[in-house]
């Protein structure tokens, strides 16, 4: 069953695409997503993976290849980051609003200017309202299973949405971790053929995709994608549960995870690899006899608000640590998203880990720390250098 | 191309102006390639006037996305066929053309990168870019494909500056300098010639460019009734030489029996009304000597 390979997030990233034996990958390469990319290119070159892969001029362009292989009815795969995503942003509403299901990987990098190369989750987090699946990612392993998840749950009747799988720039992408590596044959029984029912581009019987929407008929394709994603709640979970009875791993109930919240009156709401961290500050706190949590939401968008009300409703204080800001209201994303649904807790918001900015243990110490007597919905900038700002 | 074929793949009822030449290059250039066909179409008139949800005038498949990304669409199609003809035994016994419409807007401007990198990269696809020189759809504003001293939106004919001041962006010989293995220029006012082009740049492996000149009613302003006129005054009078380049090869595919002053072309439409003789003079020697370059005559 499988062998364990000792490799990065974006090796993960290019193994889960060859595993479901994609059709179509058109690409453009950005760092840190490079070498997700360059992988794959070797499994084409060497007969590893039948495939047709683009190397097109742009990110804009491998997005609109994968929307035009997607349509076709191909398994379409790419990746990207930062400058690169904001480049598709145009494009991620038309592979949406086309319901077509293309699996991207994003390795979650810092926007310009200043141009940074290092890791934070503005550019995704800045395409949440695009109608793609967001889910963010521990490690590698998780980054490699949530890719053949991804095809699943994109290709379900009830969704047919574009799935985005975000690890964090370096952290995760430049990491080896072991994964273990399923076979061939069991991802494509889990995956299945793509044969879709509304996107094919056939002679024999001709369709119009892409029309234009006219008042009469535009809100109600925009109604419909917001009922896919909230179908996709429960497809989510079904195929973690699914994925786990198959494979023997599974990540929460899909679509947030949780951490010693049994007893712990404060926790922190998270996502990414930065979890991984608050996991082990919470283990050594244990190990004092202070009991923290961690909420860990998995999946973005769609939002899983009742989940979220649900695993917080015994704690206090919650404090909800965001890797992108919105400019000009001094919160994060995910903050904002929580805070209304948290009316009875102490809730506070912590900016971290901007353009690779390390996010030690001992910060994340200092938040619980914080979050027990603070929690008046005030935003702090962790790690922020007093030397060079007021 | 022996006889026209009956068979019309464009439906009729669409919303194209009385006259429109966008749809008069599509009826023919899928007439030409026939069923088989996938077509993908950059915005702009042509997928606004035939594609109001829930109607489409389309008898073959048909995608749009956006306005500057459908040579990149193209080549994904074109990469999806391949590999589920190849994975899935989809497509057999089927030779499907897949074919990229867009304005010159479209094509030489917001759209320029997506299809260089298309043709650079050696899709076997067909790029029809139907040319009528400016952003129609948006209400006449200048393209890089607007030609000299036409007036437009944003290039008006004032009484300091006199309409457009940059010649015409030449479209055909850029895609030629990508070394693709068919490129042509054709106009719907010679539809055998068209077509012929049309079957050719679908049938040669790799990919292809056309560069149709297509008269505008509305944007051009003249009288409908004058679109294949105006049309065919473009190529007499050496304005829209008629050409193809294949595998290198460059060919003169049509000669005017005998030159026709542009002032004929100019006069016709509007969009030059403000034109004095010395600017007519201008554009005359300018199309003299680039139909010298050309060996028109």
């Amino acid at each position: 069953m499988g062998k364990t390979k000792i490799i990065t997030g974006t090796s993960a990233a290019a193994e889960a695409a060859r595993l479901c034996d994609v059709d179509v990958i058109a690409a453009y390469p950005i760092t840190p997503q490079t070498t997700c990319v360059e992988k794959l290119a070797e499994f084409v070159a060497n007969g590893e993976l039948y495939a047709e892969y683009i190397k097109v001029e742009s990110e804009h362009s491998a997005m609109s290849a994968c929307i035009g292989a997607s349509a076709t009815g191909a398994r379409a795969f790419t990746a990207t980051a930062s400058q690169g995503l904001a480049l598709m942003h145009e494009t991620l509403f038309q592979a949406s609003g086309m319901r077509l299901p293309i699996v991207m990987m994003n390795a979650n990098r810092a926007l310009a200017s200043p141009i940074n190369i290092w890791n934070d989750q503005q550019d995704s987090i800045s395409q949440r309202d695009t109608g793609w699946i967001q889910i963010y990612v521990e490690d590698n392993q998780e980054t490699l299973d949530s890719i053949i998840q991804a095809y699943r749950i994109g290709e379900h009747e009830d969704v047919l949405l574009p799935v985005m799988v975000n690890l964090d720039g370096f952290v995760l992408t430049h990491t080896v971790e072991p994964v273990k590596i399923p076979d061939e044959k069991d991802v494509l029984d889990f995956v299945g053929i793509y044969e879709p029912k509304h996107a094919y581009l056939d002679p024999d019987r001709p369709i119009t995709q892409g029309p234009v929407g006219v008042p009469e008929y535009y809100m109600e394709f925009k109604y419909e994608q917001e009922k896919a994603m909230e179908r996709a709640l429960k497809v989510i979970k079904e195929i973690n549960e699914e994925f786990a009875n198959k494979f023997g791993r599974k990540y929460g109930n899909g679509l947030v995870e949780e951490y010693n919240l049994e007893n712990a009156e404060t926790v922190i709401v998270a996502m990414g690899s930065v979890c991984g961290t608050i996991k082990e500050v919470i283990d050594k706190l244990k190990e004092k006899g202070e009991e923290y949590g961690l909420l860990r939401i998995r999946t973005y968008r769609p939002f899983p608000i009742d989940d979220i009300k649900k695993s917080l409703k015994n704690c206090k204080n919650v404090c909800v640590l965001d890797k992108n800001i919105t400019f000009g209201l001094n919160k994060g994303a995910l903050f904002t998203d929580v805070v209304g649904y948290l009316k009875d807790k102490k809730v506070s918001n912590y900016i971290v880990g901007l353009g690779g900015r390390d996010i030690k243990p001992e910060d994340i110490v200092d938040i619980f720390k914080d979050g027990e007597k603070c929690g008046d919905m005030s935003t702090k900038w962790v790690g922020l250098r007093k030397d060079l700002v007021e | 191309m022996a006889q026209f074929p009956r068979d019309e793949y464009l439906a009729y009822g669409h919303r194209g102006c009385a006259g429109c030449g966008a749809s008069i290059v599509v009826r023919q250039a899928l007439k030409a390639i026939g069923k088989d066909v996938i077509v993908a179409n950059a915005t702009g008139c042509l997928e606004v006037m035939t594609t109001p949800y829930p109607e489409t005038s389309w008898k073959v498949p048909w995608i749009h996305l956006g306005f500057e990304n459908a040579a990149s669409v193209a080549s994904g199609v074109e990469a999806a066929v391949k590999t589920l003809k190849r994975k899935r035994n989809k497509y057999q016994n089927k030779d499907v053309k897949i074919v990229a419409f867009g304005g010159d807007g479209g094509t030489a401007d917001i759209g320029f990168q997506a299809l260089s990198g298309a043709m650079e990269r050696g899709h076997n696809i067909t790029y029809i870019m139907y040319d009528n020189e400016a952003y129609m759809n948006t209400g006449i504003q200048r393209s890089s494909a607007t030609p000299l001293y036409a007036s437009t939106t944003t290039s008006p004919a004032g009484s300091v500056i006199k309409g457009e001041n940059r010649p015409k962006k030449d479209m055909a010989m850029i895609m030629a300098a990508h070394g693709v293995p068919y490129v042509a220029t054709a106009s719907i006012s010679f539809p055998e010639d068209l077509m012929n082009k049309v079957k050719k740049a679908t049938e040669i492996e790799g990919p292809s460019f056309l560069h149709v000149l297509q008269p505008c009613t509305t944007g051009w302003k003249y009288d409908p009734k004058h679109t294949i006129k105006i049309g065919r005054l473009a190529v007499d009078s050496g304005i829209f030489p008629l050409y193809e380049i294949e595998n290198g090869e460059f060919r003169i595919t049509y000669r005017p029996p005998k030159k026709v002053p542009v002032k004929e072309y100019l006069k016709l439409q509007k969009r030059y009304r403000h034109l004095t003789e010395e600017q007519i003079e201008e554009i005359q020697k300018y199309v003299d000597e680039r139909c010298k370059l050309l060996g028109l005559w």
